[in-house]
């Protein structure tokens, strides 16, 4: 592969254009899935293990903490969700810590559809945080592809930088990839603004339900094949989210498919990720696997509300030496 | 894979937790005393070369002394009730558990393994085993050996430098719980923990001459081995050596297990888990070093496969953090002794002679110390000194095979037959390639994995008896 390009630039569609064979048909697409290699849970989950004893002091602690608030999609998902509530949250992710403003503002703040208005209006021009909206029927995803992409649409023409979407899991389950293949790339396209310029896309395996880790390569390798900018663990919202083992293995599909394809994708672990450590941990597994070509914000992300507290009060003790306590960082 | 963004700050582990006296000696009969003649010698770190104390050094006569030792002691200790002895030995193991981080430290110092491993490996181990064996010794009727199983008295054991601790451990553990009284012998290169393992004997009550230690050289091993009082031998280490042992209590009453050396065959099959099976590779050959007589030695990987593994392979190999061995982030400490580094540079230079292909990644080694990078070998066959000699170190040689049956004949062409791992995602094919497979232990999917409750030994030259599980127990029993 003469060269790498990301997946949401102008060349990435011609490099997956010479993988149409495999997308032709269904059978040509199970095939092709299903000739993956296989995943050994045990190994897998050893490796994360093993990656997780790692050692982060000093130096390499304080570059990785202000790494992983950079690369936060600052998130709130609820039922509840107020203007009042999403602005706060704004004006939290420019300014995460108002005692030191050397602190990185996060990379987005994601929100439902609804709120993509507000958050656009809160974060102001040249904010450098993007707006992310999850779309398609978050989280489950269970209505017809017509309302999906309308909600996309919609999130979009309100001003979202990023889309979140779902994939359909029954479709997935009962093997109809060919289904999911198709929808993702109809929210592709739905992602394209007036201008020709388009919302980056990240889709959402919701790993707890796929179940298996082989199952969770194939999505990858579809997800991939169909567009994604970005694959996401998880919506948050199930009993099984984003793990080190189910992460590892996206990065390893991700590194596999731009070996083969020449076609960069970013990855973003997201639900119950809450401590510096974790963080740290998944940072280690970036770097262990991808190295430096992933770790930034524009390749790799967290999906997390809680991680940037801990994350500030890690932040603080390095700086200070003193661990201060949940009062001296903002609750939102 | 460029990894220089995110660098990771020295993360060194404390050695203050290890308090060194300048000189140890000889432990018989529950106290520390210098050697008959008077004899030390020093032990380094490999790491760095340091002196870190000296140590008395046994001969002919401290082994006679030893082995009065045991003998006396045997008569009330073999004579307690197994639920007694029981006590003694869940007492060591959770001793072991509360010094494991001294222990950890103290055994990379000696041995130049990296902390990482002492401590989530070595030690874990070393306390399970005697968990495990304490567990068997109010059982021994139920072992499968006859309503009430003697002990046969007093075993000579000699171990090596590779696990110093937990090949102790796999000795000293089930000899006791049967009944027997011990005189063991650590490695020249690595007689401390085995030494501070006499502390922990001592800090839980043990009788006096229960276990004795005895640190010296080859000399020390060959006399108490030909000891006419000892009933039972037992030597893992080098198979010229466990030849010498054989010779020597050949046509004795002598009962001897060996567990010796290996060439162990890693078979990589097309339609393996590739990225698990790497793993695999890294672990099974540079896992403390390739200092590990079940090492995957050998990759013999499917041709229609080779590349798609040995690229991942050597990516994955460029990430091993090569150096202090105290670093709680390396993973590959620094080679026992400059002997054994010899060896490995002897051999490594003849497989290069041999016409192999030689590859390392970029690493920078430390200037002090023994050290060596981990190394690939490419395009070896069986006719090969790399493919059939134990090298006993971080080096791997890559032989390919196109079917099945090829990789079984290929895997059992060689003297010895430790150990073999198999990788592929098909059940059936794991099933028919370990009914196949000469050797003691055959790994799938994983590789360099111990369990207390596992028998380990080997077929052919890698010696005889098992020791681990149910199975270790009948070394140590009449029966």
């Amino acid at each position: 592969m003469s060269s790498v390009v990301p997946a949401f630039g102008p060349d990435a569609p011609a490099r997956l254009a010479g993988l149409a064979d495999v997308t032709a048909s269904d059978a040509a697409l199970r095939r092709f899935l299903h000739g993956l290699p296989g995943v050994d849970a045990v190994g897998l989950e050893a490796r994360a293990a093993g990656l997780g004893t790692r050692s982060i002091k000093t130096t390499a602690k304080a570059y990785a903490i202000d790494l992983a608030i950079s690369m936060i999609d600052l998130t709130t998902l609820e039922g509840s969700d107020t203007p009042g509530k999403v602005r706060a949250l704004c004006a939290k992710g420019r300014r995460p810590d108002p005692t030191d403003p050397g602190t990185p503002h996060v990379a987005a703040i994601c929100v439902y559809p609804d709120m993509v208005a507000v958050a656009r209006e809160a974060l102001g021009e040249g904010s450098g945080i993007s707006v992310a909206s999850v779309a398609t029927a978050f989280p489950a995803g269970r209505v017809a592809l017509p309302v999906k992409l309308a909600d996309t649409a919609d999130a979009v023409a309100a001003g979202a930088d990023e889309i979140d979407m779902v994939i359909d899991r029954g479709a997935f389950l009962s093997g109809r990839y060919m289904e999911v293949f198709e929808e993702i790339r109809a929210v592709k396209q739905a992602c394209v603004r007036k201008d020709e310029t388009a919302a980056h896309l990240k889709v959402i395996f919701e790993n707890g339900e796929l179940s298996t880790y082989d199952n969770i390569r194939r999505c990858s390798w579809l997800a991939m094949l169909a567009g994604a900018d970005f694959i996401k663990t998880s919506t948050g919202k199930v009993a099984v989210n984003a793990t080190p083992a189910n992460t590892l293995l996206m990065l390893e599909a991700v590194r596999d498919f731009r070996e083969a394809v020449g076609v960069q994708v970013g990855v973003k672990p997201a639900g119950g990720i809450r401590t510096s450590k974790d963080a740290i941990k998944y940072l280690v597994m970036v770097n262990e696997t991808l190295g430096d070509d992933w770790l930034s914000p524009e390749w790799f992300r967290f999906g997390a509300s809680s991680l940037l507290n801990d994350l500030l009060m890690q932040r603080q003790k390095l700086s200070t030496g003193r661990y201060s306590g949940p009062d001296y960082v903002t609750v939102d | 894979m460029a990894n220089e963004k995110f660098a990771y700050a020295p993360a060194p582990e404390s050695r203050a937790i290890v308090d060194l006296a300048p000189s140890y000696g000889l432990f018989i009969d529950g106290e520390f005393a210098d050697a008959a003649d008077g004899t030390v010698f020093k032990t380094v770190s490999p790491s760095s070369e340091e002196v870190l104390a000296e140590v008395a050094r046994a001969g002919e006569a401290d082994v006679d002394r030893a082995v009065k030792a045991a003998r006396k002691a045997f008569g009330s200790w073999g004579a307690l009730p197994g639920a007694e002895r029981g006590k003694y030995l869940f007492r060591i193991a959770r001793i072991l558990q509360e010094r494991s981080r001294e222990l950890a430290v103290l055994e990379t110092l000696d041995n130049g393994k990296p902390i990482r491993e002492t401590r989530d490996v070595d030690l874990p181990l070393v306390a399970a085993h005697f968990f495990y064996y304490a567990g068997w010794a109010d059982k021994l009727a139920y072992a499968g050996y006859g309503p009430d199983p003697r002990p046969l008295g007093v075993a000579g054991q000699v171990i090596p430098w590779n696990f110093p601790l937990l090949m102790l451990a796999w000795k000293i553990a089930p000899a006791l719980a049967a009944g027997n009284t011990v005189v063991l012998k650590p490695a020249e290169t690595t007689p401390l923990s085995a030494l501070f393992f006499a502390d922990v004997c001592r800090q839980a009550g043990l009788p006096r001459g229960v276990v004795n230690i005895l640190p010296g050289y080859g000399d020390a091993g060959a006399a108490l081995v030909a000891h006419p009082d000892v009933d039972k031998v037992a030597f893992t280490g080098s198979t010229q050596v466990g030849r010498a042992i054989a010779r020597t209590v050949a046509g004795t009453r002598k009962k001897v297990t060996l567990e010796l050396g290996g060439k162990a065959a890693n078979i990589v099959f097309d339609d393996a888990p590739v990225d698990q099976a790497v793993e695999g590779i890294v672990n099974g050959i540079f896992f403390n070093q390739g200092h590990v007589c079940c090492a995957g030695s050998r990759l013999l990987v499917q041709e229609s496969v080779q590349e798609e593994v040995l690229d991942a392979l050597r990516r994955r190999m460029s990430t091993l953090r090569v150096g202090d061995p105290l670093d709680k982030n390396t993973d590959v400490g620094a080679i026992n002794s400059a002997e054994q580094l010899a060896r490995i540079t002897e051999l490594a230079e003849a497989g290069e002679a041999e016409g192999a292909q030689r590859w390392a990644p970029a690493c920078e080694l430390p200037t002090s110390g023994y050290w060596f990078a981990p190394t690939l070998f490419t395009g070896v066959t069986q006719a090969h000194r790399i493919a059939r000699e134990e090298i006993f170190g971080p080096v791997l040689s890559v032989l390919t095979f196109r079917t099945p049956a090829e990789a079984v004949e290929k895997a059992n062409n060689t003297p010895y037959g430790l150990s073999a791992g198999i990788w592929t995602e098909k059940g059936s094919r794991i099933l028919s390639m370990a009914s196949k497979l000469r050797a003691g232990v055959v790994w799938a999917n994983t590789f360099n994995k111990f369990d207390p409750t596992s028998p380990f030994g080997g077929y052919k030259e890698s010696g005889y008896g098992r020791e681990g599980g149910r199975h270790g127990l009948e070394a140590y029993l009449d029966v």
